[in-house]
């Protein structure tokens, strides 16, 4: 825009009624000035390493190339690389299952909460509901060492409450011992944190289904499965779609809680999620190339998973 | 009307149930901190404090590089949510007050960009910021979080704005203001707590953020709490979980406090009295 010749057209095109333009090109612009500062942040850190990650995923970049700030143009090998390897088709296929099972736990869980507020009496509901905002304030971080300490074989309390309500013989228990089993607590720390926000979310969505369309369905003798089912699921659809869609996104990139619980010197390629994948063999290996490969792949599928939700925020925004 | 109140006594009960196996990680965090080592050590838990101390409390801030990573990210996240909300905020005016070409596009860039994870854009950004000698730096980091809050900070904003009613604004303009005049003295008040809400909701997401300063802060000297806490348990095979625990409490206290704060101030509607009352 700022482009000498584009300056030269506009002018000349103004030339005619210049005064009348003039002040109309300035009200114009106004919008123009106010977005400007954050297009420009946004070009700088977000369009331009993005259009680096391109670059670097066609180039051979390691510490060596780092420090020489010049890649060394492979095609596109590091993608041929990646897809040709066991340990990449293992890593998607986990993470599927992981995000699945994180969605499956949080959306019926959520929606289970939602749906037992409307149900206690009003005291239970607020006791409840600041228990639910007291754990979505938690940080992540804070979150993961909680639960390394409840779940340590020495003495984590988790143990202790297992074996004594019999499950089983829990007694010094090593819940890290196994990729399925590491990853099972990552789900519940996960799931632990999400559950406030779609049970909060849909509790609000719930009270906008009309008690008398309810009453009137349980009149005519419908059954509380039917009642739910055909009535207030349809009315909650729109919402629960976007917590699905939201929590897919989320589950799919988790990262920090994995990384953490699982302990930075315990990740390996058998419990590898997509991000700790990447950033295991991208960022610990310093194979930017490999890493940026790795990156695109990822994002590409966050693409394809975000529109749903991307089209349905745009068109609530402009309906509001 | 009987099975119905037992009905009601039931769902209570799981409504409780519930309560306690949420809360406990959190409860469970804030004992142990206050518990002297005899009762965390031992194998049988120890459910309430039964002598609280503040030992582990004095032991974790006293640990090496606690002062420094408090003062760290409070530069951090002041200096990056300052910065946001103000570019943020012009945006969110041009969003909500005007109609231009390329409104809709700014839209959904705003939203799209939400959805894509810090990770994904982990390596790039090193390989750019470690060419401009931004990594270690404050400044490196700052600049990452300014961007990591704006789009959903414009979006918020965006929301605040429109949510004030325009004949304010106009009854305003009639009285002899100018647009900017209007600007000040009738939107900006009214658009407080929502900038409010906003900023504090900027502060949490990068207090807590953890990736970015790990990779972008090597320096022990210059990492901020969520890293300074991710190192805590360390290497050694005998855990101070006391401490750790104290150090988790520590750390989460500003974030749940705000917290607590902002959905107060989202329950309250924003502009109910302005135009009733």
């Amino acid at each position: 825009l700022s482009h000498p010749d584009g300056m030269a057209i506009a002018a000349g095109a103004a030339r005619p009624r210049r005064r009348l333009s003039w002040a109309r090109a300035r009200r114009g612009a106004v919008p123009y000035l106010l977005i400007a500062p954050v297009v420009g942040v946004l070009a700088v850190l977000l369009a331009y390493p993005v259009y680096r990650l391109v670059v670097l995923s066609l180039q051979q970049y390691t510490l060596f190339e780092l420090i020489q700030h010049k890649g060394k143009w492979i095609g596109v090998a590091n993608f041929r690389s990646i897809l040709q390897d066991a340990v990449f088709w293992h890593t998607v296929v986990r993470t599927i299952v992981f995000t699945v099972a994180n969605v499956g736990l949080t959306i019926v869980g959520g929606l289970a909460i939602a749906l037992l507020l409307v149900r206690v009496s009003g005291w239970v509901r607020i006791l409840v509901t600041a228990g639910l905002v007291l754990v979505w304030s938690m940080p992540q971080v804070v979150a993961v060492q909680v639960w390394y300490w409840m779940t340590n074989y020495q003495n984590g309390v988790v143990n202790y409450i297992l074996t004594q309500l019999h499950v089983g013989d829990y007694f010094q228990h090593d819940w890290y011992a196994t990729p399925l089993s590491s990853l099972s607590l990552v789900t519940l720390l996960v799931v632990w944190g999400a559950l406030p926000f779609v049970a909060i979310t849909l509790y609000a969505a719930l009270s906008q289904v009309p008690s008398e369309l309810v009453e009137a369905a349980e009149i005519d003798g419908a059954r509380p499965w039917h009642v739910f089912r055909d009535v207030t699921l349809p009315i909650l659809m729109p919402i629960l779609l976007i917590l699905i869609s939201l929590s897919i996104l989320w589950d799919f990139g988790v990262f920090t809680q994995a990384y953490l619980l699982i302990n930075p010197s315990h990740i390996h390629p058998s419990n590898y999620l997509m991000s700790t994948y990447l950033f295991q063999e991208g960022f610990q290996k310093a194979d930017y190339g490999k890493g940026s490969a790795i990156s695109i792949v990822m994002l590409v599928v966050v693409a394809v998973l975000s529109f749903f939700y991307v089209r349905k925020m745009v068109r609530v925004g402009e309906v509001t | 009307v009987n099975g119905r109140r037992t009905n009601r006594a039931a769902w209570n009960a799981v409504g409780i149930a519930l309560f306690v196996v949420m809360v406990f990680p959190v409860f469970w965090m804030i004992s142990t901190a206050f518990k002297p080592d005899d009762q965390i050590n031992s194998l049988t838990p120890t459910w309430f404090a039964g002598h609280p101390t503040l030992q582990h409390f004095t032991d974790a801030i006293h640990r090496p590089f606690f002062w420094d990573s408090v003062k760290n990210s409070l530069i951090i996240v002041l200096v990056a949510v300052g910065v946001a909300m103000v570019l943020a905020f012009l945006a969110a005016v041009a969003l909500a007050k005007y109609r231009f070409t390329g409104r809709k596009l700014f839209v959904v860039l705003m939203i799209a960009i939400q959805m894509i994870p810090g990770t994904g854009l982990i390596i790039p950004l090193y390989v750019v910021l470690a060419r401009y000698h931004q990594v270690d730096t404050l400044t490196g980091v700052i600049v990452l979080y300014i961007s990591a809050v704006l789009p959903f900070s414009v979006w918020t904003l965006r929301g605040f704005i429109l949510g004030i009613p325009t004949d304010l604004e106009e009854a305003a303009m009639v009285d002899g203001s100018t647009r900017l005049g209007a600007f000040v003295r009738i939107l900006l008040p009214l658009v407080a707590p929502g900038l409010v809400a906003t900023s504090v909701f900027a502060f949490i997401t990068s207090w807590n953020e953890y990736i970015f300063a790990r990779v972008f802060l090597n320096d022990q000297a210059k990492q901020t709490v969520t890293v300074w806490l991710s190192y805590f348990q360390g290497t050694s095979r005998n855990v101070d979980w006391g401490g750790l625990m104290a150090a988790s409490t520590l750390t989460a206290i500003p974030v749940v406090v705000f917290f607590l704060l902002i959905q107060r101030r989202i329950a309250f509607g924003l502009t109910a009295g302005a135009v009733k009352g």
